[in-house]
């Protein structure tokens, strides 16, 4: 069983995110960067499955040179093979960055073989653009279901299921073949020591890529006006009472 | 809520622990219309004490982190707030086992139960340490953990309920201004926020790694960089679920990792004090609303963290298994000397800062502060050493406080030698004569920002003439030379020149300026121009704020003379009580006038041959000074010649503008060729010459919980005039005799348990009874060595001490422990042990 999963380094940030001056990407100068959480669940679900059908994990980044944290992360929790297709400046656009994810896995599979599964998280934690695993899929000619919460694996067919209201829809895909992971779908386990340890020694192969730019252009980040939260004391103590009771009537709790 | 107010009579910014503890403080003093404002939401802020450890290992080498460390915990327990868990720091190298052994000497100085273990025993307390990396263990069992956020809820609850404390949080300070007060005095007025403005009589910076950013909108300072200690909770651990308790098991420090392992209920802490010194500006941190965590829990950097990690596991197996569930770069406040920041800001008046304090001074050292604001000064413990007012203006700038921190952060569990010196930010004030004394390979040792000569390696040839040795033990050698040594037994015989240009020198100048220095001072200032006075100078409860020197210059005119440590305390004491109508002025000048000691049997031969002045005691009596115009191989240099001795032996201090300097000393040098003459170093001046005579010094003998009677420095008759402490002093006097004398004793056996001769620092060794108790008088201060050192002229190891009065007797048998060894002592005296009656400084 091989599996891939994609993954990308952003921002943690607080409940504030600043723009940076010329509008082109979040100001991190306060920010640590992690893994989208949806990737992160990807990743504890292609360790899990890779354990229990003794398969290889192997963890692909397109990103800057500093990704390679995110990618020795998913070593510390148990991926097997870090691979990084290194640029430089902004971030590159959803066409481009699927065409050149769609050349690299192309590129280690005419090597190593197919994989059998290939996850995305169902959107970045950043652009939340929705796009690139659809566009690999597309290229690769391969079925894709977005928003898995539920994967089993049976004879070269993943059942894949994702939640709708009230229920859950079930998709039985033939493998190789790509799925959006939602967070949700596990808890993700902490590295351990020994696990960030090793990781530390892990090989990260870094491979550049070319590939040209989309149709889609960043023209600006915008903050949203803060949310002004207001608070007005209705008083203290009994006396306050009949001030919540108006409120609540107000509110339409009480009628 | 309370509507926000637009008066106040104190504001105190910042609701960690510090603040916290302050307003209940204060209103335990009695402070009235007390506001505290912090921009975070409550009980967390948001600053260092919402991620701070919080235990408190009490043994501390330095006297005030100690006791204000015990004072602390007995706080926190006293609002059962604590939990004494145990502690061990355990040893991976025999160089650490030695200073757990001097951690034990510490222990038993401030009367904290303390135990050396074997490994096995380490084990048995924590039985998943591997005991295979260790040698051997320091055992306290009242290490505690404290609830810290629940202790600043419980004294902020006490000040709203005892004193109508008005708490605001998510208020931010936008700016504090200030206003000129009596005699153009700059003074803090009001405090700015997003909430209103509120004026203030006093304002209180308890803002943490923010204090240097808030003080700076005032004009003042409180130097202090916010650094990174990281931090991961790992888990979860089987053995430490099993406890059900938040903390089963004794915190374990590694001290050779410089980590620490603490356990947090089902998980453990593991902290670090090992990695790159990680700084930040207060503009590179977070606002609570812009932090992934708070503001001082910035992102993880784990590249730092790795080596911590692989030695926790070598210690604690169990550990490699554990997830890392939770790790931050954690901010707290170092300063440049690693002590906090307490008291009146310099620059501006009624501006105090509460900076640079860990959660395990916290609530001690807001005590310290609201005790200084109600009595003029600190009740609780002299605090000399976390005086703000310490700090020259070369040590608050931002380039010399990350040099030091940038030094400092790998001794927070480092092995630290009480006479260690800084590596970087060197050579910032010397005297004139530095490049000289470069040339006679000097070997400078730092005071604050000044270099002062500790030894000349041109002197070396006297190490052979006097048949001097190295000290046997390496500790004991570090940061010394036996040329040293060799320098005092040359000035007792021929003749020693001393560079003393880092006295700070002020001089008090107008028609009040006499009456305002006996106003400072316990002795009489008021004498005939020319004379010179020795004095302390008290607090408002009459213990030691300083002991310097007064000159009276002119009718009008009072010279200040004072030690390089204490320069920056008097000149603020100074400024703070100098009368506002314009009576005195006051100017610093000592970057004008530099000083030479020149002492010895010889010192009247050889700078007799620069002048035809009568050099006798009747044409230059001790004490007086006299206006001097000297022949420097041609150059007449104009100078005041003081006659006085630190070290025991006749001579002078010459006073001479900077610029003359450089050709006084080759003047000297060069007369003093073939009278023995030697430039020599602060080993004798600071430490060998002194003790001999039995002088006092100040912040190791004299500190503020001591008064003059005690410190055997009282005249025989008091002053009609008023001074600083003069009711406290009466009332002390009317006592009798002191409970307790500072004495000199002698070391009557050096030899160690190995066998080896052993040379006590002066680091609060202990003085024992010869059964190895204590010695505590009824005050609860403990007899302990303030100063320590060789006396050459004596050929006996010499140790000062407060001992009480009935054992304050030459002859008494008592003991000494140094480096968990115990030594015989014998009391030699309550004066000097060399030359008693003064004949060599006054014949």
């Amino acid at each position: 069983m091989r599996i891939l999963v994609c993954v990308k380094r952003v921002p943690a940030p607080g409940s504030r995110i600043n723009v940076s001056d010329d509008g082109q990407a979040v100001d991190t100068a306060h920010l640590g960067f992690t893994t989208s959480p949806h990737e992160e669940c990807a990743v504890e679900e292609a360790v899990q499955i890779a354990e229990k059908h003794d398969g290889e994990v192997t963890v692909l980044t397109l990103g800057p040179a500093e990704a390679e944290e995110q990618l020795r992360y998913a070593a510390s929790v148990g991926a097997h093979k870090l691979l990084l297709i290194p640029i430089t400046g902004v971030d590159w656009d959803p066409q481009r960055t699927a065409s050149a994810l769609t050349t690299a896995i192309s590129d280690i599979e005419a090597a190593d073989g197919t994989f059998d599964l290939v996850l995305f998280g169902n959107e970045s934690a950043d652009a939340g653009g929705f796009q690139v695993g659809i566009r690999v899929a597309h290229a690769l000619e391969r079925p894709v279901v977005n928003g898995i919460k539920g994967i089993d694996l049976a004879d070269g067919t993943a059942s894949a299921r994702r939640e709708i209201d009230g229920g859950f829809e079930v998709y039985e895909v033939p493998m190789p073949a790509v799925l959006g992971i939602k967070e949700g779908i596990n808890l993700p386990r902490y590295p351990t020591m020994k696990g960030r340890l090793a990781s530390k020694k892990a090989e990260v192969s870094a491979t550049a890529v070319e590939a040209v730019a989309g149709g889609q252009a960043r023209v600006r980040l915008h903050r949203p006006l803060e949310q002004v939260s207001e608070t007005v004391i209705l008083g203290t103590g009994p006396e306050a009472a009949p001030a919540v009771v108006d409120l609540l009537e107000e509110l339409g709790v009480l009628s | 809520m309370s509507e926000f107010p637009n008066r106040a009579n104190v504001v105190v910014i910042g609701a960690g622990i510090v603040g916290s503890c302050l307003v209940g403080h204060l209103a335990r003093l009695g402070w009235t219309d007390i506001v505290l404002l912090d921009k975070g939401p409550l009980p967390n802020p948001g600053g260092s004490t919402g991620h701070a450890s919080n235990f408190i290992f009490p043994v501390d080498h330095n006297k005030e982190m100690a006791l204000l460390g015990e004072q602390s915990a007995d706080q926190f327990r006293d609002m059962e707030l604590s939990v004494d868990c145990g502690g061990i720091e355990v040893a991976r190298t025999e160089e650490r086992m030695e200073e757990l052994r001097r951690r034990m000497t510490s222990a038993k100085a401030w009367g904290i139960e303390a135990h050396l273990l074997s490994p096995a025993e380490v084990r048995e307390l924590v039985p998943f340490v591997n005991d295979d990396v260790i040698l051997g263990g320091f055992y306290c069992p009242t290490v505690s953990v404290v609830d810290s956020l629940e202790t600043g809820t419980t004294m902020r609850r006490e000040a709203i309920e005892t004193a109508g404390c008005q708490v605001f949080a998510n208020t931010e300070v936008l700016d504090i201004e200030t206003a000129e007060g009596a005699g153009g005095v700059t003074t803090v007025s009001t405090v700015v926020t997003d909430k209103g403005t509120i004026s203030t009589e006093y304002v209180v910076i308890a803002c943490g790694v923010w204090s240097n950013r808030l003080a700076n909108m005032a004009g003042a300072t409180i130097p202090l960089v916010p650094t990174v200690h990281q931090m991961a909770d790992v888990g979860p651990i089987d053995i430490l679920a099993e406890t059900n308790n938040e903390i089963g098991y004794p915190i374990v420090r590694d001290m050779d990792s410089f980590c620490y392992e603490r356990q947090s209920a089902g998980s453990m802490e593991v902290g670090s004090y090992g990695h790159r010194a990680i700084l930040h500006h207060p503009d590179e941190i977070p606002s609570n609303e812009e932090a992934a965590l708070s503001p001082t829990e910035m992102p993880f950097t784990p590249d730092d963290f790795d080596e911590q990690m692989e030695q926790a596991i070598e210690l604690m197996d169990m550990l490699g298994e554990a997830e890392i569930r939770y790790a931050i770069n954690g901010l707290l406040s170092l300063t440049p000397d690693s002590m906090p920041c307490l008291g009146e800001t310099t620059e501006v008046r009624n501006l105090w800062s509460a900076a640079a304090v860990w959660v395990k001074e916290g609530p001690g050292m807001a005590q310290v502060v609201a005790e200084w604001m109600t009595y003029g000064y600190p009740r609780v413990i002299d605090v000399h050493g976390a005086d703000i007012a310490r700090f020259y203006e070369g040590e608050r700038s931002d380039e010399h406080i990350w040099s030091r921190a940038d030094e400092s952060f790998i001794k927070t569990y480092g092995i630290v030698h009480p006479q260690e010196q800084w590596g970087g930010r060197r050579n910032i004030d010397v005297g004139p004569y530095f490049s000289r004394q470069q040339d006679l390979d000097a070997t400078f040792f730092q005071a604050r920002t000044w270099e002062r000569p500790q030894w000349f390696g041109s002197n070396a040839d006297l190490v052979e003439r006097y048949g001097l040795e190295e000290r046997p033990v390496e500790w004991d050698n570090r940061w010394w030379s036996p040329i040293t040594v060799g320098e005092h037994l040359n000035l007792r015989e021929n003749c020693g020149l001393v560079d003393l240009s880092a006295f700070q020198i002020y001089e008090l100048e107008g028609p009040g300026a006499v009456a305002f220095a006996d106003r400072l001072a316990v002795n009489k200032i008021d004498v005939a121009v020319g004379r010179s006075i020795y004095t302390p100078w008290l607090t408002p409860d009459g213990g030691f704020h300083s002991d310097l020197t007064m000159m009276r210059m002119g009718e009008d005119r009072v010279r200040i003379v004072t030690g390089v440590f204490d320069g920056g305390r008097d000149e603020f004491w100074v400024r703070k009580y100098m009368p506002t109508d314009g009576s005195v002025t006051f100017r610093n000048i000592t970057r004008q006038v530099t000083t030479l000691g020149l002492w010895g049997p010889n010192a009247p031969a050889v700078l007799g041959q620069l002048t035809d002045q009568d050099l006798s005691q009747d044409g230059s009596s001790y004490g007086s000074i006299i206006p001097i115009q000297l022949d420097c191989g041609g150059n007449k240099v104009d100078a005041s010649l003081f006659r006085i001795s630190y070290v025991g032996d006749t001579g002078w201090e010459v006073y001479t503008d900077w610029g003359n300097g450089p050709v006084l000393w080759d003047a000297v040098m060069a007369a003093g060729a073939d009278l023995g003459v030697r430039p020599t170093g602060g080993g004798v001046y600071g430490s060998s010459g002194r003790l001999e005579k039995g002088y006092r010094l100040m912040g190791a003998e004299l500190e503020s919980e001591y008064n003059p009677l005690e410190a055997g420095l009282a005249r025989p008759k008091v002053k009609a005039a008023d001074f600083i402490g003069k009711e406290a002093y009466l009332a002390a006097r009317e006592q009798g005799d002191p409970e307790v004398q500072m004495s000199v004793l002698t070391v009557e056996d050096q030899t160690d348990s190995h066998g080896r001769r052993r040379f006590m620092q002066g680091g609060n060794e202990p003085i024992l009874t010869p059964d190895g108790n204590r010695i505590v008088d009824s005050h609860g201060r403990a007899s302990r060595v303030t100063s320590a050192g060789f006396g050459p002229s004596v050929g006996k190891h010499l140790l000062m001490a407060y001992l009480p009065r009935e054992l304050a007797v030459p002859g008494t048998d008592l003991q000494v422990m140094y480096m968990n060894d115990l030594y015989p002592v014998k009391v030699a005296s309550t004066g000097a042990v060399f030359d008693a009656d003064d004949t060599r400084m006054k014949s």
